[in-house]
């Protein structure tokens, strides 16, 4: 049965997940997984390669069903709800893939637009054209609507992505490894874009990554998952300080064994 | 001491025989045939279901009208063409030694309305347009744009899946009527012209022979043809997985199995039909 909203209330989480279990076949990617995220805030969940932080970003947007265990996103449990359900609350959300996954067909203008026109059927070209110039001018792009995704750099792309992704002001973006496969300048970059996003929309991020230096930069929290479990979480300075063998050995290849 | 030894290294498990190996293969294969059966019978049962539901996506109905139709007009006139010419110069030949030319006409005229234009444009479509929309739906899944849809409360299959479907449907039939068109065009060239009987006798006969329920078969088979090639494609493409190689994989299957499937249904459909 689905659960129906609860009153919106500021010191509850916007998401919340608790017990989550998830098995591909008889490979259990998500063992128990239990995390809150108070809106506003900006989460970076931290592992390595394999560790499930996909997974869990794919169950917080219901893209994935759980074997077992709640999500509740804005007071809904979305775990139960079916296609129309989810639908409505995916509204809420705008996502960042790791390698943009902008329309190939389309232009960077109808990109950003596109989720404007599915949802706003009476927004005027005009008005549209006007939204996507100052999503755009949020990300730092001018003067690329006419381009096609092959005609932009990777960072470029993520910034279009991220711009299709705030377009109808969502309550929460996902980022998937928004810094994976880029050189340091430009992660420097999609960094302030995180932190100018969140600065300038107010939006609650949730940012999947194994760049330590990113994490460190944007994470009002952070959250270490290993082997299907977050093991430790808590503001950067404290996890910084964890001594979970796991963290302290994955930290150690940033900030060094002192 | 030697069977402590045995039981922590136990002996390698024996090779398979190659009677088991070949029921193994036959059980996969069949477990892949009825996994298949039922991924085609859901998803048929989306699409139906999302078809009738707005919004409906009119312009990109229109794109793969485009796309799957009017893009495929000449290469099913001339393989049209060239069916009916080869066609009637076989009959012809046949015919010939039994006096009886005035038969190629007729004959002509049934094979391609009943059977060939819609297998053969079935096929046409499957390899130009089904082939096309697995590979872009392929590449759409695996770049996660399909992901991204999804993400932006758009459903996938209503996007992208019921014009493709609607399309096969509605062209295939249609392209199968320019198939009969320039298919008699070709046998009539070929009998009249080439081979110099008579063209009196050859439409005289055709229209003794040729019923309009003749026609309505092969556009049947057609409208089946369609919407059977277009949710193979769609389904292999809206499912694979594995990078570029999973989504050469998944067009390879999709034209495999749209081909066979074609001359499977063509029985069935023909058989139901009388």
């Amino acid at each position: 049965m689905a659960t129906t909203p609860e009153p919106a209330s500021d010191d509850r989480p916007i998401i919340e997940i608790i017990d989550l279990h998830k098995s591909f076949g008889s490979a259990e990617v998500l063992s128990g997984i239990n995390l809150t995220v108070p809106p506003g805030s900006t989460l970076v969940i931290l592992g390595g390669s394999g560790s499930g932080k996909t997974v869990l970003m794919k169950h917080m947007i219901g893209l994935l069903k759980p074997n077992s265990g709640q999500v509740i996103v804005d007071g809904e449990d979305i775990v139960p709800f079916g296609a129309d359900e989810l639908e409505r609350v995916r509204q809420k959300f705008g996502m960042v893939f790791q390698a943009a996954a902008l329309f190939d067909s389309m232009t960077v203008y109808e990109n950003v637009s596109f989720p404007l026109r599915e949802h706003s059927k009476h927004v005027k070209e005009d008005q549209i054209r006007e939204i996507v110039r100052q999503k755009l001018g949020i990300v730092g792009l001018k003067n690329v609507e006419e381009k096609y995704p092959s005609d932009l750099s990777g960072g470029m792309r993520k910034r279009v992505g991220l711009a299709r992704a705030i377009i109808l002001d969502p309550k929460i973006v996902l980022y998937d490894e928004p810094t994976t496969g880029l050189d340091p300048i430009t992660t420097d970059y999609v960094d302030e874009m995180i932190l100018d996003a969140k600065k300038q929309l107010g939006v609650t991020s949730v940012v999947i990554s194994h760049d330590i230096a990113s994490a460190f930069k944007v994470a009002d929290n952070i959250a270490f998952l290993y082997q299907g479990l977050i093991v430790d979480q808590g503001a950067p300075e404290k996890l910084r300080h964890s001594q979970h063998p796991q963290v302290k050995v994955f930290l150690q290849t940033w900030f060094g064994k002192n | 001491m030697s069977s402590e030894i045995t039981k922590l290294n136990p002996p390698p498990p024996k090779p398979p025989g190659p009677l088991y190996s070949a029921v193994e293969s036959l059980g996969s294969i069949l477990v892949n045939v009825i996994e298949d059966i039922g991924g085609l019978s859901q998803l048929f049962v989306q699409v139906a279901k999302l078809t009738v539901r707005p919004p409906y996506r009119i312009m990109n109905l229109f794109l793969q009208l485009d796309f799957v139709g009017v893009g495929s007009i000449f290469i099913v006139a001339l393989n049209g063409v060239f069916s009916g010419m080869v066609f009637a110069q076989q009959s012809a030949r046949a015919f010939e030694m039994f006096n009886a030319e005035s038969l190629v006409g007729p004959t002509v005229a049934l094979t391609i309305t009943r059977e060939l234009a819609p297998v053969f444009t079935a096929l046409m479509v499957t390899m130009r347009a089904g082939s096309a929309m697995c590979t872009e739906l392929g590449t759409m899944r695996v770049t996660e744009q399909i992901d991204a849809l999804e993400t932006m409360a758009v459903n996938p299959i209503q996007y992208l899946l019921v014009p493709r479907v609607l399309a096969g449907l509605i062209m295939v039939p249609l392209l199968t009527l320019v198939f009969d068109l320039t298919g008699l065009l070709g046998g009539y060239f070929v009998s009249v012209v080439v081979k110099g009987l008579s063209a009196g006798s050859f439409i005289t006969r055709t229209q003794q022979w040729l019923d309009p329920e003749d026609i309505a078969e092969g556009l049947i088979k057609g409208a089946v043809f369609g919407l059977f090639v277009a949710l193979v494609a769609c389904f292999k493409g809206y499912y694979a997985h594995g990078g570029a190689k999973g989504v050469g994989q998944a067009t390879t299957q999709a034209m495999v199995l749209s081909a066979l499937g074609i001359f499977m249904l063509d029985y069935f459909v023909g058989v139901i039909l009388h």
